[in-house]
């Protein structure tokens, strides 16, 4: 019992690191905004060229070399933010071995334990991003919905640490919800660059709300054509182990249900999230229907993400849950 | 964003580098049309099939699938929970009549969910058979020919070296072909150019990588077909029987000894194997934590199998883990307590003996069964009785009594018996779990209420009314509900999602690059001769690690073809090298 409970310190913890890593972050996106326009003032005073140079190696190989280097120096909000962000995501995965400890078993077996690790994983893909290029400007919506989550987590699914029912003690337990929970954080990293591609996109058309002196930190996230880029890979990513997901899910009926495929609230969700995300797919490459029309299609396919881990849980829920006589059914 | 669209080199025209997609094309150009034209029904007939095997159709359809599936998982579904439609229509008489005659309680098998996901798989085989055909001749197409200038591709390098033009094309070839000679990385052809645009002869290299994932794609949706006839074909071909059977006690495959039966339409009866199982031992086990308290933690059926030869092998079912027979699966799905009562009605004649499947009603496997006792001496009333087994009773103060534990610990029965006419001669089948007591008179006491008979196991006692006595047998059997399941589509239907996923990531990790390399030889700023590099690449779609490829194709270059830093010779000698999207080569 008492691991259980430094498990939840823990979460707590990593909650609070995360809270300053939002602060930091947020504070470290507007600082380099203002520093940003004041550096676009004396470009235009001094040359028009540097500007140019700037905004089209976004997307190239160096990003912003020019635009960086003076900024570099006072980025310790942002050097702040990404050692509690690590601080965080470590006392979690802490928090999540103990949590497994307590409970004898694969940690990831009910809502609680779900939303840990997803959580987890989406601060994971953040953390190694961050390793191969510069997306510290995802970090304030990461660790803030992280933040969301972990605290829903503990307020609203908490369940003590306990086993299983025979219908989840099974290998698949920990490769089916495994790699489903992997996808979830991947799309939920993805969702949050598909967000500021809509945002800056917005802003870069002249929408008059986001003209705001507030949103001039959309104008250090990069250009719209490269957040699709990332978001879309991420995607791609995330569709292959959701597609994974499904399949393992569908094995894994047939042996504790007897049948791969009934159309339980589950799977239609599931279905729909992957046709949601399949349409993505094809728009992108329709002419027309690519751009920020496809972005939506990442926000909308984010939204049924969520509504298959909580609204199916916990709406649909009941009809399957223990009648001592289906033991089989109760694992849903 | 169609200028997002990777850059387009004079004199390459091909699908690489539209973007778009061959079936693409055409229908687009059709979409940009809202009019169909006038060119009578075949026009009509070729326009419709234009539209119908468009990319944004598909997407249209798609997005109508994920909509068209969402009220199934709302509404309760008749495959499901056919009671809980029934509920929903008397709750909701008018809207739920609407509903039922769309199709509402059965989304997944209704003609508008059909129609959408057919609609789609034609659109899937217009589109898919056309790009099949035309990537069968892409992969004998070469590379195509290097491109006169480079400046403007998305990555570009330069070098110079002291390595000859035909050692730099040498070396680039190999790196690109890579380590497997039956597998190359790249296609690769090499050339040579006559002098032009003031630059002398050159030999050049040009490659290309990624044909993969086209086929990648094609394989995905091709495997979704099969999927989706696999499926078809087992709904065809199935059957399901589900079977109570209580210990010591079992049943044959055959379609008599089922409790109910399902089969598809191409169902044959062969492929019912004649094997007979006998359930040996049933037990479970339960949580006595208080954290989870009386969860399940096992269930596990000792059954012993006779295979049609005689032959007989005990085997074990769980839930979990099925029990493969002759290629049937049986599943655990369900158990409980069949209590054993035997009747006697006042005549002393045994009227029931038999046991009788209670069904568990909450976690502490509080079971509800029903005993239906027509064969009654002449002349006498009738009996039915609905019984309450308590696996582990508590009785209170009050009399009430209640289980604290699944497991059978201190058994109890709790009776209370009605008589009268059962409406069993009728010939209209009745639910053995149920008891229409409208008919029938309740034993009652002086004050009226009904009499709760309490037996332990081994007990014999007195019915009320003078009806005659209830024993309940010393032992109380398990029962165990199974599922029978054969569906000859399942290795299929697994093979083909394995292809799909297969497919899938090919498609969507494969690089599809070309790489060009130019190489001639030149002087340096003191006038010694020395051997330029050249090199340009281009990607389909974004692609994050196109120049680190054509940095990795230079460095071989330089790694295979340089001599090494000679200390006889000063430094302009030591290759010189540029790399990125800012590198100009002079024109
Ligand atoms: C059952 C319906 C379908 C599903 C679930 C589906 C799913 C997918 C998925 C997941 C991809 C991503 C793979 C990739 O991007 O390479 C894809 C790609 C593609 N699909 Fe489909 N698809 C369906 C129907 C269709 C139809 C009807 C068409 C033709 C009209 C089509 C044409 C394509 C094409 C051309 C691509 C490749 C896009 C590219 O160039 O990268 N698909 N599909």
């Amino acid at each position: 019992m008492q691991i259980a409970e430094l498990s939840v310190l823990l979460v707590w913890a990593a909650a609070t690191a995360l809270t300053i890593a939002l602060v930091a972050f947020a504070v470290d996106l507007g600082r380099r905004t203002e520093e940003r326009v004041e550096a676009r003032a004396e470009a235009h005073a001094e040359a028009r060229t540097p500007v140019a140079v700037g905004a089209a190696s976004s997307s190239g190989p160096a990003p912003g070399a020019p635009a960086a280097e003076p900024a570099a120096p006072r980025r310790r909000a942002a050097g702040i933010a990404m050692s509690t962000t690590w601080l965080g995501t470590a006392l979690l995965l802490v928090a999540i071995v103990l949590r497994g400890l307590a409970a004898g078993r694969t940690p990831w077996a009910n809502m609680y334990e779900f939303t840990l690790v997803g959580t987890f994983m989406a601060l994971a893909v953040f953390l190694g991003l961050n390793v191969r290029r510069d997306v510290r400007f995802l970090g304030p919506f990461v660790a803030g919905l992280s933040v969301l989550f972990l605290v829903l987590g503990l307020n609203v699914f908490y369940v003590a640490a306990t086993g299983v029912q025979p219908a989840l003690q099974n290998y698949w337990l920990v490769i089916h919800v495994g790699v489903a929970i992997s996808a979830t954080g991947i799309f939920t990293v993805a969702f949050v660059a598909s967000v500021l591609q809509l945002l800056r996109d917005s802003r870069d058309s002249g929408a008059p709300y986001l003209q705001r002196p507030g949103f001039r930190w959309l104008d250090r996230v990069p250009a719209p054509m490269s957040l699709e880029a990332l978001s879309f890979r991420l995607n791609a990513v995330a569709f292959v182990l959701w597609t994974f997901t499904i399949i393992g899910g569908a094995i894994w009926a047939e042996h504790a249900w007897g049948r791969y495929w009934g159309w339980d609230p589950k799977e239609v969700w599931s279905f729909v999230v992957w046709v949601v995300y399949a349409a993505y797919l094809h728009a992108r490459t329709t002419r027309g229907w690519d751009g920020r029309r496809a972005a939506w299609f990442v926000v909308v396919g984010y939204a049924c993400v969520l509504f298959n881990f909580t609204g199916v849980n916990l709406i649909f829920n009941g009809k399957h849950s223990y009648s001592g006589l289906d033991a089989g059914t109760t694992a849903g | 964003m169609s200028d997002k669209t990777t850059y387009r080199p004079e004199g390459i025209h091909d699908a690489f580098t539209e973007g778009g997609t061959p079936a693409d094309r055409p229908a687009d150009t059709a979409a940009r049309r809202p009019t169909p034209p006038a060119l009578g029904w075949r026009g009509m007939l070729r326009w419709t099939w234009r539209q119908l095997t468009s990319m944004r159709v598909a997407l249209m359809l798609l997005m109508l699938l994920a909509v068209a599936a969402v009220p199934g998982s709302v509404l309760p579904q008749r495959s499901q929970d056919p009671a809980a439609v029934l509920e929903y229509l008397g709750d909701n008489p008018t809207l739920g009549e609407w509903l039922d005659r769309f199709g509402f309680f059965e989304v997944y098998s209704s003609a508008w969910f059909s129609a959408i996901y057919l609609l789609l798989f034609v659109s899937l085989v217009g589109c898919i058979v056309p790009r099949t055909l035309s990537h069968a001749r892409a992969l004998r197409n070469r590379p195509p020919k290097t491109p006169v200038r480079f400046g403007r591709f998305p990555a570009t390098a330069s070098a110079t070296t002291t390595a000859s033009p035909d050692a730099v094309v040498e070396a680039a070839a190999t790196h690109l072909r890579g380590r497997f000679r039956r597998l190359p990385t790249f296609r690769v052809d090499t050339g040579s150019e006559e002098p032009r645009l003031g630059r002398p002869a050159t030999r050049t290299v040009a490659a290309e990588r990624g044909y993969l994932r086209e086929t990648g794609n094609l394989l995905f949706h091709l495997a979704l077909l099969g999927l989706l006839i696999s499926v078809a074909l087992g709904q065809l071909l199935h059957y399901r029987g589900q079977a109570i059977v209580t210990e010591g006690r079992g049943f044959a495959n055959a379609v008599v000894d089922y409790d109910t039966f399902d089969k598809g339409a191409w169902f044959q009866p062969s492929s019912l194997v004649p094997f007979s199982m006998t359930l040996d031992d049933f037990h479970s086990e339960f949580a006595s934590d208080t954290v989870a308290f009386a969860q399940a933690r096992d269930f596990t059926a000792d059954v012993t199998v006779t295979e049609p030869d005689g032959s007989s092998h005990p085997e074990e079912i769980k839930v979990n883990h099925p029990l493969t027979v002759d290629g049937a699966k049986i599943y655990l799905q369900g158990n409980g307590f069949a209590p054993e009562l035997t009747v006697t009605d006042s005549e002393g004649q045994v009227a029931f003996a038999g046991r009788v499947p209670f069904l568990p009603e909450d976690q502490m496997y509080t079971s509800r069964g029903v005993v239906k006792v027509p064969d009654v001496s002449p002349g006498q009333e009738q009996v039915g009785m609905i019984g309450y087994f308590l696996p582990s009773a508590v009785v209170e103060e009050d009399g009430s009594a209640r289980s604290v534990f699944p497991q059978p610990d201190n058994p109890l029965m709790v009776l209370e018996v009605y008589r009268g006419d059962l409406g069993l001669d009728e010939g209209v089948p009745q639910n053995v779990y149920n008891l229409d007591t409208a008919n029938l008179t309740p034993s009652v006491d002086e004050d009226g209420e009904t009499i709760k008979l309490l037996v332990r196991p081994g007990e014999s006692v007195e019915l009320p009314d003078g009806l005659g006595t209830v024993e309940l047998g010393e032992d109380v059997p398990r029962y165990v509900a199974l599922d029978l399941r054969h569906d000859p589509s399942l290795t299929f239907v697994l093979t083909f999602s394995l292809l799909a996923l297969g497919g899938l990531a090919i498609s969507l990790f494969t690089p599809r690059r070309r790489v060009w390399v130019r190489s001639w030889e030149t002087t340096d700023d003191d006038g010694r001769p020395v051997t330029r590099v050249e090199l340009a690449g281009l990607a389909r779609g974004d692609d994050a690690g196109l120049q680190r490829e054509v940095d990795a194709v230079l460095a071989a270059i330089l790694g295979e073809t340089d001599p090494g830093p000679d200390p006889g010779q000063d430094h302009s000698s030591t290759p010189r090298r540029t790399t990125g999207t800012t590198t100009a080569t002079e024109d």
